[in-house]
């Protein structure tokens, strides 16, 4: 027992880590999703091809590549942009996961029956008013679930930057398992905050979700 | 070397990633038919009759699917020796990543046998078809026809996931690359080699599961 004292603040520090970079990924993830969106519904062949390749090259593609090629490649020639190891995980996941996330925001927008566009068009909305009030609180609802669970993986794949020297709660796991030789108990321990990291998500999740469900399943029961 | 890409560096490494890539193929093959069984049998625990089996064996799917593989391969190659499961880091490495795919199957199959109508289930019952009868005459082919599609997704995600493994010292198509890259200190070419490699592979992957699923639809 003396000894978990010993490791439970090491491992939170690491969690702490891995809570930053899942936070700050999960952002850029986002964002990139909507601009991969906006991206391939734009009139220019050119933005809309732009769009295709980011989407299938990052989702064709494994993380760990991605994560290693901007650790790797970038800072030598002839690229020489030296990230630190903390950028190149948010953007190597925001990028990866955004991807992803952009299919599940299409296939949300695309849920959304056409003539709710007719009638907002009818009513002479603008086009942002149209994606504010009428579009997007209806796609919302089809795309939190798979959100929650694409949220989940990328928590997972933050274990992933501890191979590019990030010192995240992997990291620390295996830095600790050599220092102590107790495999067992400090991996024990690992897997058991991953799962409850992963819990938190799906309870924060399921809170986003009701807020957005409320109102039309008020109108749905009517 | 001063060109941008160098094609002949390119064309010299090309036989070695090949080689691994071809090992990256082979675990994923294992793995995934390990863990299409393995899946299939989560699959009915948890619809089991005794609460006790169905509980646990949805918690065990839960928790390995939301933690890391690679937590979990580490925890198969390290912590395994110390309970005498010593083991190669290949097998280690396929081990992990089938149980890993198994716990996402076992839900893959869980929905395509929930979308069986209850009338099959009835005749079958009607008929006084053994249970074994019941699920591999009836059952079974019908709800995975249904999932094929979802199948073939974490077959391309599993391929996708096998980098992982080179924590672990398997020396998959992505340690090949860093491997080479550590020779030469050009890390460019292996790498960007090696996410042609995945994205052509994955993208064929893709393609052979769609041919697949047109040709078991149903008339």
């Amino acid at each position: 027992m003396q000894d978990l004292e010993q490791l439970i603040p090491l491992l939170a520090k690491g969690t702490a880590v891995t809570v930053e970079i899942a936070a700050c990924a999960i952002v850029l993830a986002v964002v990139m999703a909507c601009l991969a969106n906006i991206l391939r519904t734009v009139p220019w062949r050119a933005a809309r091809w732009v769009g295709n390749v980011y989407v299938e090259v990052f989702r064709g593609t494994s993380l760990l590549v991605q994560l290693f090629w901007f650790f790797f490649v970038l800072p030598l020639p002839p690229f020489n942009l030296a990230l630190t190891p903390f950028t190149v995980a948010i953007v190597g996941l925001g990028l990866h996961y955004g991807a992803y996330g952009s299919e599940i925001l299409r296939g949300a927008l695309r849920s959304v029956p056409h003539g709710q566009y007719e009638a907002a068009l009818a009513l002479n909305m603008s086009a942002a008013m149209r994606m504010r009030r009428i579009i997007l609180p209806q796609a919302m609802i089809n795309a939190l679930p798979p959100a929650t669970n694409l949220m989940i993986e990328l928590v997972k794949g933050t274990s992933l930057v501890s191979l590019i020297t990030l010192s995240d709660l992997t990291f620390r796991a295996r830095q600790l398992d050599e220092a102590t030789l107790q495999t067992a108990k400090i991996f024990a321990l690992t897997l058991i905050i991953y799962f409850v990291l992963a819990q938190c998500v799906v309870a924060l999740m399921r809170r986003v979700e009701l807020r957005f469900s409320h109102g039309i399943a008020r109108t749905a029961s009517r | 070397m001063s060109t941008f890409f160098d094609f002949h560096y390119a064309a010299h490494m090309l036989p070695a990633l090949a080689r691994a890539s071809l090992y990256t193929i082979g675990i994923t093959l294992v793995g995934f038919a390990i863990a299409l069984v393995l899946g299939l049998a989560l699959a009915l625990m948890r619809r089991s009759s005794i609460a006790l089996l169905s509980r646990t064996t949805g918690f065990v799917v839960e928790f390995i699917r939301s933690t890391p593989l690679l937590i979990q391969v580490y925890v198969i190659f390290y912590v395994g020796p110390l309970y005498g499961l010593d083991v190669s880091a290949l097998t280690a490495g396929t081990i992990g990543i089938a149980v890993h795919y198994a716990c996402y199957v076992s839900e893959v199959y869980r929905a395509g046998l929930n979308c069986v109508a209850r009338g099959q289930w009835e005749a079958a019952s009607a008929l006084s078809l053994s249970r074994w009868r019941t699920y591999s005459g009836v059952i079974l082919p019908q709800a995975i026809r249904q999932v094929i599609p979802a199948l073939g997704n974490y077959l391309v995600a599993m391929f996708k996931d096998t980098p992982v493994l080179s924590a672990i010292t398997v020396v998959e198509l992505m340690q090949q690359a860093k491997n080479i890259g550590s020779e030469t200190f050009r890390y460019l070419e292996p790498i960007t080699m090696t996410g042609a490699f995945f994205l052509v592979i994955s993208l064929t992957f893709a393609a052979g599961v769609r041919h697949l699923e047109r040709r078991l639809r149903l008339p």
